[in-house]
């Protein structure tokens, strides 16, 4: 049923339809409603399930790390500065395998403080061991986390949600929310592989020497790798059910006729398809790789869907400071080195810390590529507020 | 005393496995696995990054026979906490939970999460094996070294006195808390089962001497804590629903000096044999503890 509902109390109803045990998060670093919603949907019995209350993000990760190893399906949610504090217990968790969802609703990092939006903050744990799924729209990060349970509870790897802050968790939009019976059919009830339990006494957690400890990142590399399937396979049993394309590996618009590839990914992606449908009617063509899942990287659908483009240009909302784009360094890869020669692949910055990407700006992005490659630019700059002392 | 009489009541199932590798004379081991023995099967031990989860827990032989769950070193109270939850929400259990860890997770690195478990009231107990400093990492000093102590970090003696974790732990309105020592074994092991039977959180804190950081001989380690006790410096109490209790009369009061001179870690506090005036400051804090507890 379609209702018209922020994105953050979107993803709590549908967290809550996939029947969580152990909810816990910590309200500020910023928030959003998503724990709100989950906590009065708890509290209101709608929804039966353990609700914590923590002291910090740290102890938020530690709190559904302890109870994902004691069997129950485990679920928080965070973003920017809160899941840099987590990030400790992010590895670990994924070391673990420990199969809990996490939404991350993308926003900068400080300093200077800022509570908007861009992507540095999944970029920062990107090696962690996650699978990062990234949301276009409302309908989308909510039908991801009905997904994410069921490739993380597939795989036993940890899957995020990446929800552009503001953008989307603030947004009210249309967003059709399964009935709970459907996500019953589709979600079936956690089995947990290992877990600390007094009948079958074990260790969860040991160290590792070097004899040991290096064929556990092998292990968890290739399993990250081979998620790939589980991925596409449960979005596109996703798609028969629920009748909707959400999710999977990589997404494409008007891409197979463009002379310029525009490569991005989450909630720009609007912009950049009327951005295209705009300068079709002008005669020009321009099409769109959007990333849906950043971790495990689609390096073969990239190469496949982009390998006659000789025009690309990657935006992206984070920077490697001091190296420059991170998703661009992404797609440069995904071709072999022979094929690189001769091809552009330009590389953009933009709305960092909440800056807006109009549609303006990435119209002046697509006329600047065609002219020349663009090794590296921030988009929407204001050199006015810029003073070469300062560098 | 008679061995047979000082063993007897006292639980010895192994369930903290002999074969691990901790030093000689280690008193964190063998309190690990008092409070195992004495917990019993029925248990989760939620271990802090320290010498007890390096020493029980390399791959692939660790000496828990109980279900043993390791993550970092400031996280074993959120981890047990949300095993605990998981145990509720799953309508799993009766099941102990016992969160361990050093006195450098316990008083500084993890103190922020054992005071947000207390706050909460998980039915966790906190147990913290209290060596005085970071001992696995080369004896560095904690928040709970004692004045005086020489540690790597404190190369001219510690200068600060000891956080007190058993009185903060109480002023979160824990039922209860309590402080025991490895040179009694039944008094341990009893405080273990009367905070298990109790709904909530719980914090028991053991001192666990280290002959590695302390300089004293291994054999030494029962003598050093039985000296703690006897000289007032580390009190036995209990703290039920925020009363003090059953503090330990000491029978023969023993000056700080005969706890202080065994160690080597406190031997730059006596010139030639003589006793400094840091000494005297160390006696000041024993005589308090006296009075403070009426021991």
């Amino acid at each position: 049923m379609l209702k018209q509902i922020e994105g953050s109390y979107a993803v709590a109803q549908v967290v809550a339809h996939c029947r969580p045990n152990v909810i816990s998060a910590y309200p500020i670093t910023p928030q959003t409603h998503i724990v709100e919603g989950l906590a009065d949907l708890v509290g209101e019995g709608q929804l039966q399930a353990e609700f914590v209350n923590v002291e910090s993000e740290f102890s938020a990760a530690s709190v559904v790390l302890g109870a994902s190893a004691a069997g129950a399906r485990a679920y928080t949610a965070t973003t920017s500065q809160g899941l840099l504090l987590m990030s400790e217990v992010i590895y670990c968790i994924a070391g673990m395998r420990l199969p809990i969802v996490l939404t991350c609703a993308n926003r900068a990092i400080s300093a200077p403080l800022s509570i908007w939006n861009d992507q540095q903050d999944s970029m920062a744990v990107r090696d962690a061991g996650w699978i990062q799924l990234h949301a276009e729209d409302n309908q989308e990060a909510s039908d991801l986390h009905i997904q994410a349970f069921k490739i993380a509870e597939q795989t036993f790897l940890p899957t995020m949600v990446c929800m552009d802050g503001f953008i989307l968790t603030h947004a009210f939009e249309p967003v059709d929310i399964p009935e709970q019976k459907e996500v019953d059919d589709f979600l079936p009830a956690f089995k947990p592989r290992h877990i600390v339990d007094p009948r079958w006494p074990r260790g969860i957690g040991l160290f590792a020497d070097p004899r040991f400890y290096m064929e556990t990142r092998y292990i968890l590399h290739r399993a990250l790798e081979k998620s790939e399937e589980t991925i596409k396979e449960v979005s596109a049993e996703f798609a028969r059910v629920f009748g909707r394309d959400s999710g999977g590996f990589i997404k494409t618009y008007k891409l197979e006729e463009a002379d310029v590839a525009i490569v991005s990914m989450g909630s720009v992606v609007g912009t950049i398809k009327e951005l295209i449908d705009q300068l079709e009617e002008e005669g020009k063509k321009v099409g769109l790789l959007q990333i849906c899942s950043y971790r495990p990287f689609p390096r073969k659908e990239v190469y496949r869907a982009l390998k006659d483009k000789m025009n690309i240009v990657v935006l992206e909302k984070c920077i490697s400071l001091g190296r420059g784009g991170i998703l661009a360094s992404d797609i440069r890869w995904s071709f072999p080195r022979a094929e690189k020669r001769d091809r552009n692949i330009s590389s953009f910055v933009a709305g960092l810390g909440g800056r807006n990407i109009s549609i303006d700006d990435l119209r002046y992005m697509v006329e600047k590529v065609e002219k020349e490659p663009v090794e590296f630019e921030f988009l929407g700059l204001k050199k006015e507020l810029i003073a070469e002392r300062d560098m | 005393m008679e061995k047979s009489q000082y063993l007897e009541g006292v639980e010895k199932k192994d369930l903290f496995a002999h074969g691990h590798r901790a030093c000689g004379g280690c008193g964190q081991a063998l309190a690990a696995r008092l409070v195992a023995d004495a917990a019993g099967e029925n248990t989760i031990a939620c271990v802090a990054t320290g010498c007890l989860e390096v020493f029980s827990s390399p791959y692939p032989d660790p000496s828990w026979r109980i279900p043993f769950l390791h993550s970092l070193f400031e996280n074993a109270a959120a981890v047990a906490s949300g095993v605990e939850a998981a145990y509720k929400a799953l309508g799993k259990g009766p099941v102990n939970i016992i969160a361990q860890g050093g006195d450098g997770s316990t008083a500084d690195i993890g103190f922020q999460s054992i005071s947000g478990m207390f706050e909460r009231g998980h039915n966790v107990l906190y147990v913290c094996y209290d060596n005085e400093a970071y001992m696995n990492t080369g004896v560095q000093r904690s928040s709970f070294t004692p004045l005086g102590a020489r540690t790597t970090t404190t190369p001219t003696g510690n200068k600060t006195r000891k956080k007190n974790m058993p009185m903060i732990a109480a002023d979160h309105g824990i039922p209860y808390v309590a402080t025991a020592t490895i040179d009694d074994f039944r008094d341990l092991q009893q405080k273990i089962k009367k905070a298990l039977a109790i709904e909530g959180p719980k914090y028991i804190h053991i001192l666990a001497p280290c002959p590695l950081g302390w300089g004293h001989h291994g054999e030494l380690t029962v003598e050093v804590c039985r000296l703690a006790k006897d000289t007032g410096l580390f009190p036995i109490y209990e703290i039920v629903d925020g009363k003090v209790t059953n503090a330990r009369k000491i029978p023969v009061k023993v000056p700080v000096e005969e706890y202080l001179k065994v160690q080597g870690r406190f031997k730059h506090l006596f010139k030639r044999g003589v006793p400094t005036e840091e000494v005297a400051e160390i006696q000041e804090i024993a005589n308090q503890n006296i009075e403070r507890f009426n021991l």
